[in-house]
Formats: C-alpha cells, sequence, structure tokens
C-alpha cells in the first residue's frame, strides 16, 4: 500500500514524469487488515481472496509503471541506483522507500514445518487450509495480530492457546487495564491464555521424522510446561525491511530514520513512506519512532510526496501535516478502535464503561506529562471514537515540540 | 455534482470516511454510517480522501 498511495500522492503533488513502483510480492497492492480475520476464516480461492482484498487505485494516478515480483536487493544513493534480484540495475531521480516491514520469527530452537506467520495473502490461504474444527493451535504473541488470529481460529472451532508471552493481550497499545479485560474476553471464547512465560523450544515428535524434517508438534515454556499443537502462529512483532539499504550511511537501526517531512537523514531526494519509516511523533513528544498502523502509508505519503516533489523541483518543502494516527482490532466482532498515541501514555483516565468488561462498551483516555494524547473506545458505535477523537486532535501539538529529526 | 455509492454489505461502520469528508459522511448515534449520495465538485478532494481511508472500500464514486 505505501508504495500505491505514494505513486498517487506524486501525482497530485504536480509529478508528472515517470513513477515507477517495484516490488517484491507477485500481486498488485491489496489490503492487510483481513488476513488475519475475515479472509483467514473464509477465503475462497486465491483468485477470490486477492479480488476481496485488491486495492483500487485514484484515477488520477495514471501512467504508473509496475513492476511487480521484482525485489531490490541493493542500493547505491551516491550513484542514484538500485538494484533488483535479477541484477538489473534501475536508475532514478527521486527515491522513495516502502519496502514495509516481515514478521519477525520466534528466535528458539526447533522444527519448522508447520509453523505460519501471517503477512502476506500466502500466508493466510496456507494457514486457513489447517484451521479445522479441533485443530489445537498455539498463537505465540498477543498483539493486535495474534488475539486476531487466535479469536478466528477459534471461531473456525480450534483449541487455541494464546502464549502472551512478555504482557499481556494488546498491552503494549492499550496499557494494562483494557489488556486484563481482553484477556478475559478472549477467555470467555474459549482461548487458553498463557500470561508471563515464553517459548524456550519448538518440540517435534520425536521418532517420527526424518533428519532435517520434522513437523513442529508444540512448544516448551520457560517453566517446562509443554503446550501440544497442529499448528503453530508465531505474531511476536515485525522487522522493517532495510537491509537493501545497507552501505550508504543510513541510519536503520530501526526502519530508516527521516525528519518531519520524512525525508531520509543522510540521503537526497530520497523519503521513506509507511511503516518502515521512523520520524519524529510532533503531537506526542518523544525520539522518532515508527507507526505500524493502516493508516500509516497514507498518512506519511502526503507528507513525503510533495516533499520529494518540492526537492526535485527546487521548491519550497511545504509545511509538513502532522498526522493523527488511528487503529483497530476486531475481535469477536467487538471492534476496538484508537486514535493517537495510547502506547506513549503515562496515565490513564477511564472516560466510560469498565476497561476490565471491554465487551459491554469503555472508553479510555491516556494522558502524557498531563497532555492529553490518546484515546482508545472498545464495543461503542463509531460516532464516540470521532467524539475521543476530536478531543484528542484539539490537544493539539505542544507548544516547543522539538522539530528536530532526533 | 458528483455521485458515491457505499456498498452497504462492505461497509463495517468504522467512521474513517466522516473524519476526512465530513460534509458527506457522518456517523450516527447508532454507529452507523449516514451519507449524501451526491456532492458539490468542491468536496471532490475530500471525498477522494474518504474513499483512500475507508478501511474496506466501501465507497465507490460513479460517474
Amino acid at each position: 500500500m505505501g508504495g500505491l498511495r505514494a505513486a498517487e500522492q506524486l501525482r497530485a503533488a504536480g509529478w508528472e514524469e515517470e513513477i515507477v513502483v517495484v516490488g517484491d510480492e507477485i500481486h498488485p497492492p491489496y489490503n492487510r487488515p483481513p488476513l488475519s480475520k475475515d479472509l483467514l476464516a473464509a477465503p475462497g480461492s486465491r483468485e477470490e481472496a486477492l479480488a476481496a482484498v485488491q486495492l483500487r487505485q485514484r484515477r488520477t494516478a495514471t501512467d504508473i509503471q509496475w513492476r511487480l515480483g521484482s525485489a531490490v536487493v541493493a542500493a547505491d544513493l551516491a550513484a542514484r541506483t538500485l538494484t533488483l534480484g535479477t541484477r538489473e540495475e534501475l536508475a532514478y531521480d527521486g527515491l522513495v522507500i516502502a519496502t514495509g516491514l516481515r514478521p519477525r520469527r520466534v528466535p528458539v530452537p526447533g522444527p519448522t514445518a508447520g509453523r505460519h506467520v501471517i503477512r502476506r495473502l500466502e500466508d493466510t490461504m496456507a494457514l486457513h487450509g489447517e484451521l479445522k474444527p479441533k485443530t489445537r493451535v498455539v498463537v505465540i504473541g498477543a498483539g493486535f495480530i495474534g488475539c486476531e488470529a487466535a479469536a478466528t481460529a477459534a471461531g473456525l472451532g480450534c483449541q487455541v492457546t494464546l502464549i502472551e508471552g512478555t504482557g499481556g493481550p494488546m498491552e503494549r497499545p492499550l496499557g494494562h487495564e483494557l489488556s486484563a479485560g481482553i484477556r478475559t474476553f478472549l477467555q470467555a471464547h474459549g482461548i487458553d491464555c498463557v500470561a508471563g512465560k515464553r517459548v524456550t523450544e519448538f518440540l517435534d515428535v520425536s521418532g517420527t521424522h526424518t533428519e532435517g524434517a520434522g513437523r513442529c508438534a508444540g512448544v516448551r515454556l520457560e517453566d517446562g510446561t509443554e503446550v501440544a499443537a497442529d499448528v503453530v502462529i508465531e505474531a511476536v512483532g515485525s522487522l522493517p525491511n532495510v537491509e537493501w539499504l545497507a552501505g550508504n550511511g543510513l541510519d536503520l537501526s530501526d526502519g530508516v530514520l527521516c525528519n518531519e517531512h520524512l525525508q531520509v537523514l543522510g540521503a537526497e531526494p530520497v523519503v521513506a513512506v509507511g511503516d518502515v519509516a521512523r520520524y519524529p511523533d510532533r503531537r506526542a513528544g518523544g525520539p522518532a519512532r515508527r507507526v505500524e498502523h493502516w493508516a500509516t502509508p497514507a498518512d506519511t505519503a502526503k507528507i513525503a510526496a510533495p516533499a520529494l516533489v518540492a526537492a526535485l523541483q527546487g521548491d519550497v518543502v511545504p509545511e509538513p501535516a502532522v498526522p493523527l494516527p488511528s487503529f483497530w482490532s476486531d475481535i469477536f466482532k467487538t471492534r476496538i478502535q484508537g486514535v493517537g498515541s495510547p502506547a506513549l501514555a503515562d496515565t490513564i483516565e477511564v472516560l466510560e464503561g469498565d476497561p476490565s468488561r471491554p465487551w459491554e462498551g469503555t472508553a479510555v483516555a491516556y494522558y502524557r506529562d498531563g497532555r492529553l494524547i490518546g484515546a482508545v473506545t472498545a464495543a461503542l458505535p463509531a460516532d464516540r471514537q470521532l467524539h475521543y477523537r476530536k478531543l484528542v486532535n484539539e490537544s493539539g501539538i505542544p507548544a516547543g515540540a522539538n522539530l528536530a529529526a532526533v | 455534482m458528483k455521485t458515491i455509492d457505499v456498498d452497504r454489505s462492505l461497509c463495517d461502520n468504522h467512521g474513517q470516511c466522516a473524519i476526512a469528508a465530513p460534509d458527506v459522511f457522518r456517523m450516527n448515534a447508532d454507529g452507523e454510517l449516514e451519507y449524501e449520495a451526491t456532492f458539490d465538485d468542491g468536496l471532490l478532494d475530500e471525498v477522494e480522501e474518504a474513499i483512500d481511508v475507508c478501511p474496506v472500500q466501501a465507497i465507490f464514486l460513479k460517474d
């Protein structure tokens, strides 16, 4: 999606010359949220699944060249060239980095067969095929994707164990109070939530595999407990795809470091869009960070594209917008919606309902240094969320916000 | 004037359209979408934004 939104916003910013979008997946851009939800439950055929999630393109985004199934493996930003996996070199005048994320794997020993991640359409198709009634599923990781996958599997009749690892369900984005309520909600739907224990090893079915092969038969936890599984889903976060940029003197410690215009520090004219971009959060304050939300590609493209076009045309870079992040998660037909940066809060305030019973409707406000920086609602109609969004928006960008990149 | 259509079978009442184009889309007190099917050309930018930010691509520009 980052590449698509970047191309659309480049045209919207007045770029009339060549735009080439290079992507390693073979599919044209598609929407990922359904991959852990509706599409995982009932994808249909591969063609039907792709049709259900393929992204429509703005009619004004004309003359875009798409190089699909083409991974970029290296870049020489000084020479302004890219190298594809096929060894072909592409020269550019301006570059948008939008290579996104890949799933992190649980870094412990054991067999790999039978273990799944959820990032690409192929992942969802393969995983769906294995989720049958009574299938024993272990989900490792209790962020949005882990919880959604667990909920979808439970909805298909699987016997699900959720290994939370560090922190409770959705605790990092939602905080402790709502996390405890989400755990209760998952448990009420038959999901066994294991708190505070990390996976130390993947088990194999001893004696029934040939050397080097072998299907994962479960996990061992740090206290020695073993949990048997027919299917394991690893949902332990993501890594930004930046290896191809090595050797160019960029800060790649966590995505690509940019300024508030999404201009990449140490290279020009280069910008970054989407989950791979690390940039200052001028609303909540604090150091530059990546924002892994669905709206991020669109939000960042609207800032990065005008900045890139201005740089290429020798114009003044326009004052950048300050996005207001928003996110959602759907589990068991209950919607959680968030706005702002709740993960950065030092205090919360319950506005409505009871966060320990989120399915009955609750709203929570998040503060940092005494200022409202976020709000989350669960099981409330969208107009409540829009109301809280307005409050967060009006609490604005603080005076003295650090406008430097780091 | 331009026209839009919302596929109600896709609409999941996220409300992102109401943020992007409040002159055209709004969420009622039951949390459901209400919208103006025809709108002034001057609102086209906002409506295209709303089309983009709909998480389920339920909004279609017709003409």
